[in-house]
Formats: structure tokens, sequence, C-alpha cells
């Protein structure tokens, strides 16, 4: 941001408050400004994310940290009017809540987001003002790869996609294998539902990670980068491109960098929808325009990875987190998180919580803090049931962890797992069967097919939590679920397959209770799944509109205009429109 | 389909652009889609000979991606979102009603080739939920009364 302008106003332009805004609000608001004249006293800066996805569009009046949040186009004049030349703060556009500015809530701690939100994506001039390329130039012209790789494992940085393995070790690895070519690669294939903070990354701050991808090759010895990214991302590759093209022509990309004979080149692959792509080895077929098939390892992508030669793969937050650990120190960045998990993690809210969005902890913070402080509670102020963390492959956590400083090893001791960082949080009225039916089905649809246990075993195991959601489970069933659960995790080939099963074990062990009743009791106790319902007509509600039954896709409720009608049990599939489309509250499900 | 030399023209010049590199199948699927909508056998097989590679690895990339589509998909594409925050938020609901009255399944179009419904796994606006796509449209926290207001906003084009 540009101190030559009276104030600034910082438009976030993340995907939901872009599009919830559904006109552009950054051009309309330049041609407003131009309207007043304050085009030359105002600036408008786009950025990413303040962790208030679900009231956006936002926009932050800087200096004045004034937050406005559910802009629309009718409220921009005021806000120029009131606030830009009159002082005023547009009080009911003001979100109140905790948080007094996103992002700067004192439990958060920003390291790999330290740029989003307050620079704009796409002036390298803002990113250099932030300290930008510092840290590169800081490893080219003063110290050794062998040096910044020390630097990296004594900060003790951890993969931050999901593994946790040490990022300096993987890079020593790297720089000792022995060939005419490295590769550089950072895995921006984000394909976790729920989380996206690797896009935000890629969107808020693009420049951190070609810095980081520029000292990755420096230390292994690589003049080669490929950024492999999800064709979903398309404002992120928009971002990537234009940040790539503005670093070659300052010269940070190129031959020669710093004057050094470093010399080091980015490219962008795509990726064309396939969650296992996120497996190193697979991503690696994937750029060699391959199916995306992962294979065993040994070897490791560090010894032969792309074209078979040693590469190194990283995940985007933790390029992220390089910069400022070059720049601050080891000890600074080892200062900060828990013993064996050092700095911050960055987390996707998401799911029946108050504030979506991303936000930044320090390793150690605890789930309460992350779901209550920071997420300001459940929605509608239900209870809290469980949170999955680690997305398909993780577990659910619940009110008894809610205690537990998140890092690496106390959530897989807990029985999840880190993995990328999405959150989604599940209040009282989420059947924790249907949930791990559902990850299931995502598992099924996304193994590749080249192992048997992951591709036949995972099929089974949905079918068996479909069979229970329909109502025909057997306790019989729930042995062999866990049975095969504990085989399909122990034969994988890849991740992905180790890692499916996790669901239905985690809630097993927690929701014990919920399975028991869906074969015992054929009960479904948050009333989820409907297969354990049956629809009933209120004779007093009911005016005899006939709405339920023009709605009813089966043609299952009979009944004359004014009045009662009835539910055909026999044919009703309990798919719940009647019920959302009564305005007599008059149906019932018992 | 039979392809037109035109076609097979524009084909060719796709796989110039990426110098005829078959590791970059991928990029050459990626923008040969984009021109024609879907990629069907006869397209696959001129990108195979351009590539000089087989149609077989060709066709085992093109169904290994859910990005890539053999079928053409309707003049109003819709997509829901059924990843985690959106099948929280309701997203399995808002699928069955466009189900209902579109009276198509996942992965159909309709008969008049103007809507063909799929679902996709998170496009990261899970602030959103549940996030149904049209085209390039995101809309956002569809009700199930929304369902037949989105359709309605194509119906009267």
């Amino acid at each position: 941001m540009s101190i030559k302008y009276r104030k600034n106003l910082l438009i976030c332009s993340g995907s939901s408050c872009h599009d919830a805004s559904n006109f552009d609000l950054m051009d309309f608001i330049n041609v407003k400004l131009k309207e007043y004249g304050l085009d030359d006293d105002i600036q408008v800066v786009q950025s990413v994310c303040f962790n208030k996805c679900s009231i956006g569009p936002n926009m932050i009046v800087y200096p004045d940290n004034v937050e406005y949040s559910t802009i629309t186009k009718s409220d921009i004049d005021d806000i120029i009017i009131e606030h830009l030349l009159n002082g005023r703060i547009v009080e009911r556009l003001v979100y109140n809540d905790v948080n007094i500015i996103s992002g700067t809530h004192k439990k958060q701690y920003r390291i790999a987001l330290r740029n989003c939100g307050f620079i704009d994506p796409e002036a390298i001039e803002d990113y250099i003002e932030k300290d930008g390329y510092d840290a590169l130039a800081k490893c080219l012209t003063t110290f050794t790869p062998e040096e910044v790789t020390q630097q990296i494992i004594k900060s003790g940085l951890r993969g931050r996609g999901g593994g946790g393995f040490p990022t300096g070790v993987k890079w020593d690895i790297t720089s000792k294998s022995v060939a005419e070519q490295k590769y550089v690669v950072c895995n921006a294939d984000e394909g976790d539902p729920g989380a996206f903070m690797d896009r935000s990354i890629l969107e808020g701050d693009p420049h951190s990670v070609i810095e980081a991808m520029a000292i990755c090759g420096y230390c292994i010895g690589a003049n080669k980068g490929i950024v492999y990214i999800r064709a979903e991302y398309p404002l992120a590759i928009k971002r990537l491109k234009i940040a790539l093209d503005q670093a070659k022509e300052y010269g940070l990309l190129g031959s020669q960098i710093f004057g050094t004979d470093f010399n080091f080149t980015i490219d962008i692959k795509y990726g064309a929808g396939a969650f296992v792509c996120g497996e190193e080895t697979a991503l690696i077929h994937s750029m060699e325009g391959l199916r995306g098939e992962p294979t065993l390892k040994p070897p490791f992508p560090s010894v032969s990875g792309y074209l078979k030669y040693p590469t190194n793969v990283n995940n985007v937050e933790t390029f992220a987190n390089i910069p400022a650990i070059i720049n601050k120190g080891a000890d600074w960045f080892a200062s900060i998180g828990t013993e064996k998990s050092k700095g911050t993690k960055v987390f996707a809210l998401a799911g029946k919580i108050n504030n979506v969005g991303l936000i930044e902890v320090p390793m150690g913070t605890t789930l309460r803090e992350v779901i209550y402080d920071i997420g300001g509670g459940i929605v509608d102020g239900k209870k809290f049931k469980a949170v999955q963390t680690g997305g398909p492959s993780g577990g659910c956590l619940t009110e008894k962890d809610l205690d537990l400083p998140i890092d690496f090893d106390s959530l897989t001791a807990a029985g999840s797992m880190m993995g990328s960082g999405g959150m989604i949080v599940m209040d009282e009225d989420d059947c924790m069967v249907a949930m791990a039916k559902f990850y299931l089905e995502f598992t099924v649809e996304e193994s590749c097919g080249k192992c048997v246990p992951c591709r036949i075993g995972n099929k089974r195991l949905h079918e068996m939590l479909t069979k229970l959601c329909d109502g025909y489970g057997t306790p019989e069933d729930l042995d062999l679920l866990r049975n095969l659960s504990v085989v399909v995790k122990d034969t994988s080939l890849c991740g992905l397959g180790q890692t499916s099963p996790n669901p239905i074990l985690s809630t097993m062990a927690n929701f014990y209770d919920e399975y028991h009743a869906h074969v015992v009791d054929h009960k479904c106790p948050s009333g989820q799944c409907t297969s354990f319902l049956k629809y009933y007509i209120d004779e007093e509600n009911c005016i005899g509109c006939l709405v339920c039954a023009r709605n009813c896709p089966v043609n299952a409720i009979f009944g004359e205009k004014k009045k009662l009608h009835i539910i055909n049990h026999e044919i009703c599939i309990k798919c719940g429109i009647c019920m959302e489309r009564c305005k007599f509250d008059a149906i019932y499900i018992k | 389909m039979t392809i037109c030399e035109n076609n097979v023209a524009k084909i060719e010049i796709i796989c110039k652009e990426f110098n005829y590199d078959k590791g970059e199948l991928i990029n050459v699927l990626h923008k040969t889609q984009t021109t024609f909508g879907y990629l069907p056998e006869e397209v696959q097989q001129i990108v195979a000979q351009n590539l000089n590679t087989s149609l077989a690895h060709v066709y085992g990339v093109v169904s290994f991606y859910s990005f890539f589509t053999m079928t053409p998909k309707g003049k109003f594409p819709i997509n829901i979102c059924t990843g985690t925050a959106c099948y929280v938020r309701g997203a399995e609901k808002v699928l069955n009603e466009f189900k209902t009255l579109l009276k198509i399944k996942v992965g159909e179009t309709t008969k008049d080739d103007k809507f063909s419904l799929s679902n996709l796994r998170c496009v990261g606006a899970c602030g959103l939920a549940p996030v149904v796509l049209v085209g390039e449209k995101v809309y956002g926290r569809v009700t199930l009364d929304g369902v037949q207001k989105i359709l309605d906003d194509y119906n009267e084009s």
C-alpha cells in the first residue's frame, strides 16, 4: 500500500467475496471515486480473505481500520460521502463482532498469510515494499546453499500439505542427489474439499511462493521450477501468471539473478480434476502428461522425480513460510509453536460456524480457541458436535478434544490428522454415519483404481455405510466395517487409500452409539438419515392448499383442495420437499 | 461427430503451440476442450497422431481426469459443489431439486441441450455454501426455492 494516498480501500477479492458481489466492485468503486474527484487521494487495493467469507463482499478502510461488510452497489455512495469525505463511519455496514479487524484477532499470528489482504497481489512493488525478495537476495549473496538449508532445518518447518515431513531435510536430500538437471515443484493441487488456503496465498501473495521456489532452487541446485495448479482456480492462475511476468521483468527470475551466476525460471502446469494428484508421485506423473497414478516409494522424488530427475515437491503454504524464516531467522520461527511443530498453521474454517474463512494460528492453539474465540461459535447457537480435520483423509474430533493443543502429532494421536488444514465444523443436526458415508463417496470417486484395496475396498465400505443409512444395517456389519477399514488402511499403495478409512474409524471410535442406533434401534439420532423417518400431515395445521402434493416428486400425497392431505408411506421417498415447501408447518416427521 | 478439415487444423495449431510434446498432453487437452466444448474420440485420435502417441494413452488420460468430458455439455452447464462445506449446508437437497426440476441425472443433458448437470468438489467459495455454478456464474447460499429462480434466469434467455 502506498503512503502517498490519504486512504486505502482494501477490497477482498478472494473467490467468496468476488462471487458474492455479482459485480466488479473494484471497477465500480474506481469509477465512483473518479466521479467524486477522489481518485488522486484514495487508492483501491485488491486484497484477499479477511476471514469473513459468509458476509462478503468485505472492505477495509485503511488506516482507519474500519471494516464494511455485505456491500452492495448502492452502499458505495454512502461510504464515499459519509466516510471518505465527512469522516463519519457508516455504522449500518460495520460488522459487529468480537474480532475488531479480522485477521488481526489477538489469537491469530500471520506468517504464511502475512501479506494476504494487505498488499495488491498484482503489484510487485507492494511485495517489495514488504521486504519482498530480500530473503532471496540475502541467500544468493551472503549464504551458501548449505547454510540456507541448515537454517530451514533449524527452523523446524514441516510440510504443510499434510505429511508434515521436515522441509529442510527434504531439501538436504534433494541437494545431495547428483544429476545434470533438478526441479523444484510447487504443489498447488489443493483437492481437499473445504480447504482453500493455498488458493488464497496464490491469489493474495503469489510473489512469496515464487521467491521461496527460487530459494529452494538455489539450495538444491535446480534452475527450473514448476507450479502444478488446479484448473479450477482461474483467479489464482491469473495472478500467478502476472506475478511471474513481473518477477521476470524485474530480473528476479531468469538468468544471473542479483548479479550472481544463479539462474531460475518457473513454468505452470495444470491439473485436470483428480484428488489423488495431490500425492507427489501421482502429481509428477500428471505433470508428465500421464494418468495421475501414484507409484511406490522409494524411489522418492528427491532421488527420481519429474522426468526421472531429482525433484523437490513442497506445498504452497510451506513455501510461503520460507522468506519469513530467512528474513527473521530460524530461531524466531522455532520460538513459535510446540516442541515438534514449529511456526503457525493456516486453517480453513467452514461448515456450521459463524466466521467462515481463513485463519492462521500458532501451532499449539486449542480447538476451543479456534472454534469459539476466532470462529465465533456455532451457527444459530446450536450445540457443537464434531470438527473434521484433514479432510477425507482425516478424522473427527469431539467435545473432549476441544482443549487439545493443535499440532501435527497431537492430531494424529487423537485419531485425526493435520492434513492441509481444512476444518469442517458439525453441529447436533449432523449424523456422523452419514458424514462417514459422504467422505467414502468422495474417496470412491477419486480413487485412481490402480491398487485393489483402495479401488474395491472403499467401494465395499461405501456400500456398507449406505446400507446403514438406508436402515438395512445389522450389528455384524459394524464388525465387518471396522475390519475392512483396517485392511484398506494397511494394504493400499498410496496416502489416499491408507487414510481413506479414517473418517469411519474415528467416527466409530467417538460416536459408536450412533452406529449402534442405526443397526439396533433402527433410528438415526440426529434425524438426518431420512429413511428411518416417516412424514405425516398435521390435521390442525393443514389447510388443504395442495402445495405439498404439487411439489411431491413421486406423487405420494393425496387429497382434495381445502381438505386434509394424506401421505402414502409406500410411495414416499422421504425427500422432505413437502416439509420445506409447506408454509403452515403442517408436515412433521416421526 | 465427423471432424472437418478446419477443425483438424485447429487441433494441429494447438499441438504445435506445445511443440508436439506428449508430456504436454494435459495442457493440449485443456486447450482443445476449450475450443470444442468436449473431447470426442475423433478429436482424441487427431491429438494422438499429432503428439505421436497412441489413442489409448490419450483416452486413458481423458477418462482419468474429471475435468475432461467426452459428451457435449448443455448450453448452460450446471455444476453443484458437493465439497464438504456445501454438503454440511445442504448441497445434496439442492442437487436433488435440480434433478427433479430438470428431470435428468448427474452427468446428463436435457433433451433440448439447454442444461447439463454435474457436481464438482469445492470451488473454494465455502463461505457461500451451498454453491451452484451455471457456466462461470456463481450462485451462493442456494435454497430450494432458489433453484427454480436460477433456472428461470436461463429459461427466459
